[in-house]
């Protein structure tokens, strides 16, 4: 199955966060991502440049609204995701853990629906 | 019905559950989809119920259940079914169990369901009511009065749990031995939680309730014979086992709640005792403590009384010191004061209630307020007692136990 790891993260925090320890982070990111690559989970993995940067769309009436940020205020926001193969959600899950963001904001682990699915 | 025919139908019902969840574990384990493998087999199901009490139990239940659902008419299951999915299950049935069924048995995969029923990823409240339906086969409504849920609502609970496991890839497998305590625990739980609710029904007058603790027993049996080298399955097993054997004594010819100190031990089960205290012993030999042998523990103390006529209480108190340390709860530590209470003595006791009395899950908790209402009526504190007991009353569901209640505050009026 393949499954997504959506990073969440609080940005204002990290934001605050001193050079070294952004440095470590990275490391641990590219770390992670290698471990990933090796064991053949990888399918991708992007980070998204912090929500000062989003825009949000809503046709209504005919009509483009268009929102300068994010879809939502929440206290942590997207900041990226890997998309993974994996056996089931157990294996998702313990890449889920694995990842940095795990101990600074949190993973969601959401499965893909797949076109087979429809089907059934 | 006479009871030779109850006999037929009980024997029949339990033949049909046991190869009913083997057949869902079978099918389900195989394409994760539990709605489906149910639904393959309802109609062989229902048909086994009606007919084995009258022909006997076949002696393969399973390949006579996979029969009859091969043979109805598949344009009729057709109809019903709907989805790719269901016309997969009775292919699948046709196919690949035809070959292995006719001449031996099916591998038993009972504990795999049973363990992506209480997966981390499904809610824990609907874990048990999973595993009671996927593997023993209840309807929703049964699961549901015995629960204390609408049925409507436990029906919900159930299917969105099954496409849970379907859609967020739960797998069907046995975890390993490292993330095998935790995991193992939720289905321990889950069981627990099975002959508790038929537990809190000790005259057995709710078939339905009666039924869940033998249930219980019969899932704890099944992993414990899986499982044997877990202590604490073995100890989960004697705990419901020790408890199950004192059943006859908790009510009096009339129905009434007779307390644990006052039971007539000539009416529990020695069968049941001694197989539980064996059970004990082999898990105590691993030399891994947990909670549920320390529970059996326990209950081992209490049962003691029937060969040597008085209760070690001293050795109570120090069970649920231990208790308290690894699983510590309300429950627990109410447990714990009624042993102080009565090891050292009441206003010990008391106090030691006092010290957990801030815990706001205890206001609404019947034993907190009976066990308060009795120690202090034994220390002569009869305003204090008398309030203690009106907040139990209030707060009980068991009709005998609340009269028992209200005849012990009855006494303390009088005196």
């Amino acid at each position: 199955m393949r499954y997504m790891l959506l990073i969440y993260n609080d940005e204002a925090a990290m934001a605050n966060v001193p050079r070294d320890k952004t440095e470590q982070t990275l490391a641990a990111y590219g770390a992670y991502t290698e471990a990933l690559k090796k064991s053949g989970a990888y399918l991708a993995g992007e980070r998204l440049r912090p929500t000062q940067a989003a825009t949000s769309i809503r046709m209504a009436d005919g009509k483009t609204n268009v929102l300068d940020g994010p879809y939502a205020d929440t206290k942590e926001q997207l900041a990226g995701f890997y998309m993974i193969e994996a056996t089931d959600i157990d294996t998702a899950m313990e890449w889920g853990a694995r990842c940095p963001a795990a101990s600074t904001g949190t993973v969601e682990v959401r499965p893909i629906w797949e076109m087979t699915d429809y089907l059934s | 019905m006479d009871g030779r025919s109850a006999l037929a139908r009980a024997a029949a019902e339990a033949a049909a559950r046991q190869s009913y969840g083997k057949l869902v574990a079978y099918l389900a384990a195989r394409t994760r989809d539990v709605a489906g493998a149910e639904d393959a087999l309802a109609d062989a199901f229902a048909a086994a119920l009606e007919r084995w009490p009258k022909s006997g139990v076949p002696e393969n239940p399973e390949a006579w259940l996979l029969a009859v659902a091969r043979r109805r008419d598949v344009d009729a299951v057709r109809r019903r079914l709907t989805g790719e999915a269901a016309r997969d299950h009775l292919q699948l049935i046709a196919e690949e169990a035809e070959a292995r069924v006719t001449n031996e048995d099916l591998p038993d995969e009972r504990l795999r369901l049973m363990f992506a029923c209480a997966h981390p990823a499904i809610e824990a409240s609907v874990r048990a009511p999973l595993i009671l339906q996927t593997v023993l086969g209840f309807d929703a409504a049964a699961i549901a009065s015995a629960f204390l849920v609408s049925p409507a609502t436990m029906g919900q609970r159930l299917v969105r749990a099954k496409n849970r496991i379907r859609e967020a890839g739960i797998p069907f497998r046995v975890p390993e031995r490292a993330e095998l305590g935790e995991r193992l625990g939720a289905v321990l739980e889950a069981i627990y939680a099975t002959f508790a609710e038929g537990w809190s029904d000790p005259a057995g007058t709710e078939t339905r309730r009666r039924n869940l603790a033998s249930e219980g027993i019969w899932l704890g049996r099944l992993v414990a014979s899986l499982i044997p080298d877990e202590p604490e399955t073995l100890g989960l097993l004697a705990l419901m086992l020790f408890a199950e054997a004192r059943r006859a004594a908790r009510r009096n010819p009339e129905g009434d709640f007779v307390p644990l100190a006052e039971q007539d031990t000539a009416l529990w089960d020695d069968t049941l005792i001694d197989e539980a205290e064996a059970l004990l012993r082999r898990a105590a030999a691993m030399k891994i403590i947990g909670r549920y042998q320390l529970e059996a523990a326990v209950q081992s103390a209490h049962t003691a009384r029937r060969r040597s006529g008085g209760t070690d209480w001293a050795a109570i108190r120090q069970l649920y010191e231990a208790l308290m340390a690894i699983a510590g709860s309300p429950v627990v530590a109410i447990n714990r004061s009624v042993a102080i209470a009565e090891a050292e003595g009441a206003a010990q006791g008391l106090a030691a209630l006092d010290a957990i009395g801030d815990d706001k899950r205890l206001a609404e908790y019947q034993p907190y307020w009976a066990a308060r209402a009795e120690l202090s009526a034994r220390l002569g504190r009869t305003a204090d007692a008398a309030e203690a007991y009106d907040r139990a009353i209030g707060l009980e569901r068991d009709p005998a136990l609340r009269r028992f209640l209200q005849t012990e505050r009855g006494k303390l009026v009088r005196n």
